[in-house]
C-alpha cells in the first residue's frame, strides 16, 4: 500500500510536469512574451526588448520552462503584471471562495445523487424512474450557464427570493459562508448540473448492486426494506462514486468558472476569465497547471479512498 | 427464389432439392444464417422508438438551419437601430435582438454554426484520435506507453481552460474553433480506439493477415480501424454533443465566433445582459435548441451503443 501510494505519487509529479510542459508550450507558442501586454501596444521594439532581457524572455524557451518549473518547485506561479501582485497571493485571496462554491455543491449533489440514485434503481422503469431519467438527460444536455439563468429568472426576477447575483459585498470566504441567500443560486446551479452526471450512474450502480447476492440474502433473513437499502445496498452502490467524484474534478473546475462569470462571483474562476481578457499570462498558466494538478490529485486520493472503503480492491 | 410465386411455378416442373437429397447439417451443430452485424445493430436501433425521435429531432433542426432561411428571409447583417428588442410580432416570429436582427433567422444562423462545428470538430478528433489509438495499440510496448501517457497528460488539463487560452488569440470563425475543439477533444477516442485493437490485435484473423505479409499500414487500415469503428461511431454522437456545449461556453464567455457569424452560445451570452429586461424571446427559444440538439446527440449515442453491445453479444 504505502510503495503503491509513492509510485503513484511518483507518476503524479511526472503528469504534473508534463502538464506544466504542454500549457507552458501552448502559451509561448501563441504569445512568446508578455512585453506588448505590459507595455501596451505602441511600445517601441527597443522597450519591449530590453523588458524582455529584464524579465528573462529572451532566454530560449527550454532555459524558461527550467527556471519557471523550479519556480514551481517551490510553489511559486509566478507574478501578474497586469493586476501588479504574485499570482500566489492572488491565489490565495480567491481559493477560498471557489472552494466553498464547489466543495458545497460537491457535497450537496452527492447528498442529492446518492439517494435519488438508489430510488431510481429500486423503482426501476416506473413512471417515476422514467421522468427523473428525462430530467436528469435533459440537466445533463444543458449548459450550466442556462439553468443559472432560468434559476436567476425564477428566484430573482419573478419571485424576488434570492438576489440575481453575488452581490459585491460578499469579499471574503468567510463572508460567502455567512451570507447563505447570496450564494444560494450559484450553489444550486452547479448542484443541478452535478447531479445530473452523478445519479447516471448511481442508478446504474445500485441496480448491479441489487442484482446480487447479499441483497437477496439479506431479505431472505428478514430485514426490512430500509434496512436492506440503508445498511447494505448503501454503502456498495455508493463506492463507484468515490472514483467518479476524482474523475469529475475537470468538470467541477470548468463549471466553477462558468457560474462564477455568470453570477459575477469573485473566485478563480472568474480571475481566469479576467486574465484572458488581458492576456494575464501567468495566472492563464498558473490556474491551468493547477487544474491540471487537482485532477491528478483528485484521481490518487480517489484510488487510496477506495481501497481503503473497499477491502476487496487490492492496488499493485 | 424468395418470391413464393416463383416457387410454386417451378415446383411443378422439377423435384425439389429436399427430396432428393436430405440436407445434413455440418458437424458442429446447427448452422443458420446471421445476418450481419450491422444490420443486427440497426434493426435494434429502430426498435429504440426515443432514438428515433432524436434522430427526427436532429433532421428536423438540419432542415431548420439550413433550409430555414431560404423560406424565411430576413436581414442578418446590417444593424437596425431602430429595430432593437422587438417582442415577438407580425414579421417577427420570435422579436429582434440588441442589433435589431431578426431572432428566428439568428436561431437558424447559430443552428449551421453549432452543427457546422460540432460535425467538423468531432470528425477531425475522431481522426486524429483513432489513427493516434490504432498506432499505439499495434506497436505496444514503450512507445504504447509513452504515447497513452502523453494522452493521460493531456487529459488531465481542463479542456475548457487550454480551449479559451487557444480561442482567445485567434479570430472565431468555423474552420478555426473545429480545429481548436477537434485539436483538444481527440483523446477519448484515442483512448477507446487503443483499447479496442489491443483485444483486436491478438485475434486470429490479424495474425492471419499479418502472416500473409500485411504491413503495419495495412493493418492498421484494413483490419484493426475497421473492426473497431463501431465504438468509433457510438463515440462520435457523444463527441458533436460536446464540441456543441463546448462551443456554446465559449460563445457565452464572449469568445465564439465573430461578426457576422453567431452560435447559441453567443446569442446566449448576449441575452443574458437582458434578462432582467424581460426580453425572454432573447433567452428560451437559444436554450431551449441548444438543449434539445445536445440531448438529442446524447440519446442517440446511448441509443448506437446499446445496439452495438447487442450485435457485439450476438456475434
Amino acid at each position: 500500500m504505502i510503495g503503491y501510494t509513492i509510485r503513484r505519487l511518483i507518476v503524479a509529479l511526472i503528469v504534473t510536469i508534463g502538464i506544466a510542459a504542454i500549457t507552458f508550450a501552448i502559451l509561448h507558442f501563441l504569445e512568446p512574451s508578455p512585453a506588448s501586454v505590459v507595455l501596451g501596444t505602441k511600445a517601441r521594439p527597443a522597450t519591449i526588448a530590453a523588458w524582455n532581457k529584464q524579465h528573462g524572455y529572451d532566454r530560449p524557451e527550454v532555459v524558461q520552462f527550467w527556471s519557471y518549473l523550479k519556480q514551481l518547485s517551490h510553489f511559486d506561479f509566478g507574478y501578474s503584471y497586469k493586476l501588479n501582485q504574485s499570482v500566489n497571493s492572488l491565489f490565495a485571496e480567491n481559493a477560498g471562495r471557489t472552494a466553498y462554491l464547489s466543495g458545497a455543491s460537491l457535497v450537496l449533489s452527492l447528498l442529492i445523487a446518492i439517494p435519488l440514485g438508489i430510488y431510481q434503481a429500486v423503482k426501476r422503469n416506473s413512471v417515476a424512474d422514467y421522468s427523473l431519467s428525462a430530467l436528469n438527460l435533459t440537466l445533463y444536455s444543458m449548459p450550466s450557464f442556462f439553468l443559472g439563468i432560468i434559476l436567476i429568472q425564477f428566484f430573482a426576477l419573478d419571485w424576488h427570493i434570492l438576489p440575481p447575483e453575488v452581490s459585491s459585498n460578499v469579499t471574503t470566504t468567510w463572508g460567502a459562508i455567512t451570507h447563505p441567500e447570496q450564494m444560494a443560486l450559484p450553489i444550486l446551479t452547479l448542484t443541478f448540473i452535478t447531479v445530473a452526471s452523478f445519479s447516471r450512474y448511481m442508478r446504474s450502480s445500485a441496480l448491479d448492486n441489487l442484482a446480487q447476492d447479499y441483497i437477496r440474502l439479506a431479505r431472505a433473513k428478514g430485514l426490512s426494506e430500509r434496512a436492506v437499502l440503508f445498511r447494505h445496498l448503501l454503502r456498495n452502490a455508493s463506492l463507484p462514486m468515490i472514483t467518479l467524484v476524482g474523475l469529475s474534478i475537470p468538470s467541477l473546475l470548468a463549471g466553477n468558472l462558468l457560474i462564477e462569470y455568470l453570477f459575477n462571483y469573485p473566485g478563480l474562476g472568474l480571475l481566469f476569465y479576467n486574465a484572458l481578457g488581458t492576456s494575464d499570462y501567468n495566472i492563464l498558466l498558473a490556474y491551468t497547471i493547477l487544474g491540471g494538478m487537482l485532477t491528478v490529485v483528485g484521481n490518487l486520493i480517489a484510488d487510496i479512498a477506495i481501497t481503503a472503503a473497499d477491502p476487496r480492491i487490492r492496488l499493485s | 427464389m424468395s418470391d413464393p410465386g416463383i416457387r410454386e411455378a417451378v415446383e411443378g416442373l422439377v423435384t425439389p432439392e429436399s427430396t432428393l437429397a436430405p440436407i445434413v447439417p455440418p458437424e458442429g451443430g446447427d448452422v443458420r444464417v446471421v445476418s450481419s452485424g450491422w444490420k443486427l445493430a440497426l434493426s435494434e436501433f429502430a426498435q429504440n422508438k426515443l432514438a428515433l425521435v432524436a434522430v427526427f429531432v436532429i433532421v428536423l433542426f438540419i432542415l431548420f438551419s439550413f433550409l430555414g432561411p431560404v423560406v424565411h428571409h430576413t436581414n442578418q447583417t446590417v444593424f437596425n437601430p431602430l429595430q432593437t428588442d422587438l417582442a415577438p410580432g407580425a414579421g417577427h416570429p420570435l422579436g429582434t435582438d440588441q442589433h435589431g436582427f431578426d431572432e428566428l433567422g439568428q436561431l437558424m444562423k447559430g443552428g449551421q454554426t453549432a452543427l457546422e462545428i460540432g460535425f467538423f470538430a468531432s470528425v477531425i478528433a475522431t481522426v486524429i484520435g483513432t489513427l493516434f489509438g490504432a498506432v499505439a495499440g499495434l506497436i505496444g510496448g514503450l512507445v504504447d506507453g509513452l504515447m497513452m501517457r502523453f494522452v493521460d497528460v493531456l487529459l488531465s488539463i481542463p479542456i475548457l481552460f487550454i480551449v479559451l487560452i487557444v480561442a482567445t488569440k485567434y479570430n472565431g470563425t468555423i474552420w478555426t474553433l473545429s480545429l481548436i475543439l477537434g485539436l483538444f477533444t481527440w483523446l477519448v477516442p484515442a483512448r477507446l480506439v487503443r483499447g479496442e485493437v489491443l483485444t483486436l490485435r491478438v485475434r486470429d484473423f490479424v495474425s492471419a493477415a499479418r502472416v500473409m505479409g500485411a504491413g503495419k499500414p495495412r493493418l492498421v487500415f484494413r483490419h484493426l480501424i475497421p473492426n473497431a469503428l463501431s465504438v468509433v461511431i457510438v463515440n462520435i454522437t457523444f463527441q458533436v454533443a460536446d464540441s456543441i456545449l463546448l462551443l456554446a461556453y465559449l460563445g457565452f464567455l464572449g469568445f465564439g465566433l465573430s461578426y457576422p457569424s453567431t452560435s447559441w452560445g453567443d446569442m446566449l451570452g448576449n441575452a443574458q445582459q437582458n434578462v432582467s429586461s424581460g426580453y425572454w424571446w432573447l433567452v428560451y427559444p437559444v436554450g431551449a435548441c441548444l438543449v434539445l440538439v445536445v440531448l438529442a446527440s446524447n440519446v442517440i449515442g446511448d441509443a448506437l451503443r446499446d445496439a452495438v453491445d447487442v450485435r457485439l453479444r450476438r456475434r
